[in-house]
């Protein structure tokens, strides 16, 4: 193969594995004739998605904005307490177990608590998205500012730099990749969080269509809005992925990023 | 005689809760400007005694005294380089070496009104190691020989009085070292600093240092110093001749001796 063709094919591998995936759940469906009530066929799912395509564009939307907003306030919240476990070891012994401890409960236990305080909608959906994705950002802030090496410390202490000055100069650009890559993670936790609390406890949302279409089984359009937050997950992957790439060059020399 | 710049008086650090003894009785006497190495076996607590001298560390017993004045906290006339070079990927050499700007005053101060000045010595700094042009590259797109030559020159910029040197050239290759002694000296001599430098290389102690002192271990102790009158300025052809093979015989002799004394130690203790 030639090199260029070797690029090509290198290009369009993600497209390739998407359509070879349709292609074999399409051929499985007919072959065994798997019932739509089941699982629906991929063609049957976007012809759902063409069909629903107003009312999938409004609850998708709605989706898409409370993911990010409780991704925006993960990633605030998590960058301070990072910033703090990460700089301060006193922090770091009080907040850990109670962090890990947080992060081991399973949110969708937490939604019915959120509705009692804050009632259906949009507001535990922001909620639930912001606290299962701010654990990532929380670890990968802390770790890396806590592995600073300890020769750099010592080179920038003897030369009279305050704590602040080794944060800001080095700690902060340091941490920068850890950051990023646990932002890619994060995000597509939102998705989950806000979902699942469209799918409990919401009249709006791409998770409440959900809901709502398999109560008629409607399994096209189920599936249908499956593939929508999958879609818009692979998207925010691929943007956090690019804005990584761009702002710690250093960090990923000689390689494709994941 | 003058005061001496670094003053150490029977300095004595234990680690931890009081058992290991890392230096045991350490007397230095060092003059300013004077270039003086530390030499012996690994684990002798050398770096122990560098982190004592520029305050990172408190000694357990004994006094610091740098530049008349009792060592209390971390220094802030000094520079350091070891053996990793440890420059910020992130940064352009250039950039590295002004790392320090940033931070001591008053050159912190000046430095957003007087910034081209302040490149303009950075620059030539990186000229007189050899590293004109590569201002722009980053540490990664250097080789090993190269980033310790932008380490020794971050550690100078600022003009230290005192320079740390934690093996520095211990991960080079024999030609590259070689090269950097050289220009180690030409630094030194033209605008002379204290400097204290740890190896276990004993030509390198023989070729750069005023000064010898050479170590036992656990605890560290000074076991023996030795001046090194060797004419400046000394050439790869100085480590050609009688007089610095021999003296790095003697200094060879000397640490076999603290390593022999060592061994016997745990079967007296059977």
């Amino acid at each position: 193969m030639t090199p260029r063709a070797k690029a090509v094919v290198d290009k369009s591998m993600p497209l390739l594995s998407a359509v070879g995936l349709f292609v074999v759940w399409e051929l499985a469906c007919r072959l065994f004739a798997v019932p739509e009530y089941l699982l629906p066929t991929p063609s049957a799912s976007f012809l759902a998605a063409w069909t629903y395509r107003d009312a999938i564009w409004m609850h998708a939307l709605q989706t898409l904005l409370t993911t990010l907003g409780g991704f925006a306030l993960a990633v605030a919240f998590g960058v301070l307490l990072g910033a703090l476990v990460g700089s301060s070891r006193a922090v770091y012994r009080a907040a850990n177990p109670l962090l890990i401890g947080f992060n081991s409960v399973p949110k969708v236990a937490v939604v019915p608590i959120l509705v009692m305080w804050f009632g259906i909608g949009t507001v535990p959906a922001v909620l639930t998205a912001f606290l299962i994705s701010f654990f990532p950002i929380v670890v990968n802030v802390a770790t890396g500012l806590a592995t600073l090496e300890p020769e750099l410390r010592d080179v920038l202490r003897s030369l009279g730099a305050t704590r602040t000055d080794i944060l800001l100069k080095v700690g902060f650009p340091r941490a920068l990749p850890f950051f990023f890559a646990s932002l890619k993670v994060a995000v597509t936790l939102a998705f989950v969080g806000s979902v699942m609390s469209e799918t409990v406890a919401s009249n709006l949302g791409v998770g409440y269509l959900m809901m709502s279409a398999s109560s008629r089984f409607n399994m096209p359009l189920v599936f249908a809005g499956l593939l929508v937050i999958a879609a818009m997950g692979i998207a925010m992957y691929g943007a956090f992925s690019v804005i990584e790439h761009r702002s710690t060059r250093w960090a990923h020399r000689g390689g494709e990023s994941l | 005689m003058t005061a001496a710049f670094v003053d150490l008086d029977r300095v004595t650090l234990r680690y931890g809760a009081g058992d290991t003894l890392a230096l045991s009785e350490t007397t230095m006497k060092i003059a300013k400007g004077e270039f003086i190495a530390v030499v012996g076996p690994s684990g002798c607590g050398k770096s122990s005694l560098l982190k004592l001298v520029s305050g990172l560390m408190r000694p357990s017993t004994g006094t610091v005294i740098v530049n008349g004045q009792e060592v209390t906290g971390p220094l802030k006339i000094v520079g350091m380089a070891f053996q990793n070079p440890t420059l910020l990927p992130w940064r352009t050499t250039l950039d590295n070496v002004m790392l320090p700007l940033e931070i001591v005053e008053p050159h912190r101060r000046r430095l957003r009104g007087a910034r081209a000045e302040y490149e303009e010595r950075a620059r030539a700094m990186l000229a007189s190691v050899g590293l004109a042009g590569f201002e722009g590259k980053f540490p990664w797109q250097l080789s090993g020989g190269m980033q310790q030559r932008a380490s020794l020159c971050r550690a100078l910029i600022h003009e230290p009085d005192l320079l740390m040197l934690d093996e520095p050239f211990g991960a080079l290759d024999a030609f590259t070292r070689e090269e950097l002694w050289a220009i180690l000296q030409d630094l030194w001599t033209r605008r002379p600093f204290t400097v204290i430098l740890v190896t276990h290389d004993l030509r390198e102690a023989a070729y750069l240092a005023d000064t010898i002192y050479v170590m036992s271990k656990r605890p560290g102790r000074i076991v023996h110093v030795r001046r090194n009158e060797l004419p400046r300025p000394r050439t790869l052809e100085t480590t050609f001749t009688r007089d610095f093979t021999d003296l790095v015989h003697e200094l060879r002799n000397h640490i076999s001796a603290v390593r022999a004394a060592q061994d016997t130690i745990p079967e007296d203790a059977r």
